[in-house]
């Protein structure tokens, strides 16, 4: 099953060595992995998501919690939480095709961020199905390339664990 | 005052009440060493290769639960360290390695000597550092100190560039260490405990196995208490021997797949196993879907990651063993009496049986030396009275299952990783931290030649350490596993040529005396173990052909065994497969 896992660490050199070094050595995946500063300026938040079982999950969070400059992990999975991806999108539609483009941007409430007379640089932000949902909506038109960010979530304030 | 990085190194060496270093000098370190020419508090003990610093302080901390320091310079080395350095990370040692670095303007530049220590080491410490700027260097070592000794102990490196250790500041000791991401759980929790209690109460055919851990927390007292108060046998790892005596009436000694017939049956048939300090190595559980199959298992650990990673458990403990058996123990008792004798009788019965049915032995010959006869006659002649250090293979096992260990840190051997080349210099440490032990290293011709060089340092130094080879010319686990698994196919195993390790000895300086008949055994250990001013190395020429028996095969449960005699008469052959 995948898992969300967010992770106060200490905003130090190195620590993202010791831990996609974790996950390296011990066979275990990542499948997105974003970091950056918090209020305090000397501690990181990473989220990273992966996969596994029961077992390979609780290994993972043991593990983690064990690095010492690692201070706190918490399995978002097991709480509400919010999360967000952004991706950045080049497509480059036929002529007939640009309203069509456009209209769906909007929907999605994505920005254009960059145009050219042969393509359209869209920005969408949103979970992950919907970030899927406009990417599979974009095909027919002719994707030329797109960047994702890599999941960031957080917990919903005053929620127990489900 | 301001002082120099180097003098804060030794300043705070001197504050973690550190005495002795084994350390090898080069280009980048010698700021530090500078001031180790004439400091008279600390002695510096310089080994032969920087593998066996690291060894020695490995050591000189598993003989006295104090950290041990190593001191190397960059580039080779500091490579040099690492397979020292995972040898202790695998069996929770805590040492701690300085390592030189190039001045920190050069980093990354491939200079002269350069190797990134900290990226290498990074996944075989407990934790390492660089440290960039002199300010921060007290601290860091306070922290390392501290790291390596508390909780699940481990090696800590630090890297120092020479600028580093060049510049000066003013001198601050960190009075505290406080860490917020690295907190030790030591108190188990005590529903948990109260939990195992219950099934103690309740269980018929328990079982106790005691790993490393109980020697780290130093809680063979408690051990004891709980074993006896409540009449539980009790099976050591190879990382927990000593930790109980290996004589009393309720030791079954080591499990696994050299374990004896009774003490993996034991496990088999058990319905309760008291699990502390141990991780469920692969060596110890064999096949795991088959490891105690009735048995509900108590779990006690410091380190919640060796819970439920390789077998589950009932009743997980996170704490450190000597207070969780305590408390234990503590909560046994006060439930008042119960005729622990009367529940256990049949129990202890059925074990003994097992124990008749397939004894631990081998077969004495008055015409060949036999090795585990050496390995007994050493147990007789220093009465379990000292350090025993092994390299690893049969020397190891023959070890670990003839010689009776009384105390803990009476054994030093490479268990996780299993690194040949280890017994010698750990034994050199272990002589350096006590000078008043024997300290003998149970090695083969093959592993000795590993990190031999060091007798010049106990030559130098007069550590009095005793090796006694098991020469057979070939390394044999190696041999043994393709007499059994690859058709007899002895494929590089054999070393063909062996020094004469007599005049090596005295080559070096050192005693050497040799043994071919099993009649001169008992005369050259007597010979070996008088000499006190030098090391001695003791050849005992043995039957090359003998073999580890009991053996579980790999990948099968630990009560497939083989046995000697089975194995002689190929009658057991057929059953045997390598699986992994």
């Amino acid at each position: 099953m995948r898992h969300t896992i967010s992770m106060l660490v200490e905003n130090r050199f190195g620590v993202l060595s010791r831990v996609a070094g974790l996950f390296s050595g011990r066979g275990y995946n990542i499948e997105s992995l974003s970091v950056g500063e918090t209020i305090d300026s000397k501690v990181s938040l990473m989220t990273i998501v992966t996969t596994g079982d029961d077992k390979i999950i609780e290994q993972i969070t043991k593990q983690l919690n064990k690095l010492i400059d690692v201070i706190k992990v918490v399995d978002l999975t097991e709480v509400d939480h919010v999360e967000r991806e952004m991706i950045l999108i080049k497509v480059s539609p036929r002529q007939a095709d640009k309203a069509e483009v456009l209209r769906l941007a909007e929907i999605f409430r994505g920005r254009v961020v960059d145009s050219s007379p042969k393509t359209y640089t869209i920005e969408i932000t949103g979970d992950e199905k919907k970030i899927a949902a406009f990417v599979e909506l974009m095909k027919p038109f002719g994707i030329k390339e797109f960047v994702r960010t890599g999941k960031i979530a957080i917990a919903r304030e005053g929620t127990r664990k489900t | 005052m301001k002082i120099s990085g180097a003098e804060i190194v030794i300043e705070c060496l001197k504050r973690e009440d550190v005495r002795h270093i084994f350390g090898y000098p080069g280009g980048v370190v010698l700021n530090i060493f500078d001031i180790l020419y004439d400091n008279s508090d600390i002695q510096v003990i310089l080994t032969r290769h920087e593998q066996g610093a690291v060894h020695a302080a490995d050591g000189y901390a598993r003989a006295t639960g104090r950290p041990g320091i190593a001191l190397v310079t960059s580039g080779p080395g500091a490579t040099n360290t690492v397979t020292g350095i995972a040898t202790a990370y695998m069996d929770s040692i805590p040492i701690v390695v300085f390592s030189g670095q190039v001045p920190t303007k050069l980093i990354g530049n491939d200079a002269f000597q350069e190797a990134d220590i900290v990226g290498i080491t990074r996944p075989c410490t407990k934790h390492n550092f660089l440290v960039k700027d002199v300010n921060d260097l007290a601290r860091t070592i306070r922290e390392a100190f501290y790291i390596a000794t508390s909780g699940r102990p481990g090696p800590v490196l630090i890297d120092l560039p020479k600028d580093v250790t060049g510049d000066v500041t003013t001198f601050k000791w960190p009075e505290e260490v406080r860490l917020r991401s690295y907190n030790p759980k030591y108190e188990g929790n005590r529903w948990m405990i109260k939990q195992a209690a219950l099934s103690i109460r309740k269980a018929k055919k328990a079982v106790i196995i005691a790993g490393g851990g109980v020697i780290h927390s130093n809680a063979s007292r408690e051990l004891k208490e709980l074993a006896e108060f409540t009449e539980i046998p009790v099976i050591m790892t190879l990382m927990g021997l000593g930790a109980f005596p290996g004589t009393h009436r309720l030791s079954l000694g080591m499990p696994g797949m050299h374990g004896a017939y009774c003490t993996n049956k034991a496990i088999q048939e058990s319905d309760l196993l008291v699990a502390v300090g141990i991780r469920f190595d692969d060596r110890v559980t064999g096949r795991i879907a088959d490891f105690a199959p009735h048995a509900k298992i108590i779990h006690i650990d410091i380190d919640p990651t060796s819970i439920k990673k390789n077998v589950g458990a009932d009743i997980p403990i996170v704490g450190d063993a000597k207070r969780v058996l305590k408390v234990l123990v503590e909560m046994l008792k006060e439930e008042g009496k119960t005729q622990w004798q009367a529940v256990r009788r049949s129990w202890l019965k059925q074990i003994e049986a097992w124990r008749k049915e397939h004894p631990l032995g081998y077969v004495y010959s008055d015409t060949v030396i036999k090795p585990q006869y050496v390995v007994e006659k050493i147990y007789e002649l220093t009465k379990g009275d000292a350090i025993i250090s092994t390299e690893v293979g049969q020397n190891q096992m023959w070890t670990a299952q003839f010689y009776k260990f009384e105390r803990p840190r009476t054994l030093l051997t490479s268990g996780g990783l299993g690194t040949m080349g280890y017994g010698f210099p750990a034994a050199m440490g272990a002589q350096v931290a006590r000078p008043d032990m024997t300290v003998i290293d149970i090695a083969g011709d093959g592993s000795i030649q590993m990190n031999i060089q060091e007798l010049a340092t106990c030559v130098v130094n007069r550590l009095p350490v005793k090796v006694a080879i098991l020469n057979n010319r070939y390394l044999g686990m190696v041999r043994q596993w393709q007499e059994l698994f690859y058709n007899e196919r002895y494929s590089y195993s054999h070393l063909d040529v062996v020094p004469d390790f007599v005049k090596l000895a005295e080559a070096y300086g050192a005693a050497g005396f040799r043994a071919t008949k099993p009649s001169e055994v008992e005369e050259v250990l007597r010979a070996g173990l008088a000499v006190k001013d030098r090391p001695v190395l003791m050849d005992f020429i043995v039957d090359w052909k003998e073999k580890v028996f009991p053996m579980v095969p790999a990948g099968a449960a630990i009560d497939e065994m083989i046995f000697g005699e089975e194995a002689e008469k190929g009658k057991g052959k057929k059953k045997l497969r390598a699986v992994k």
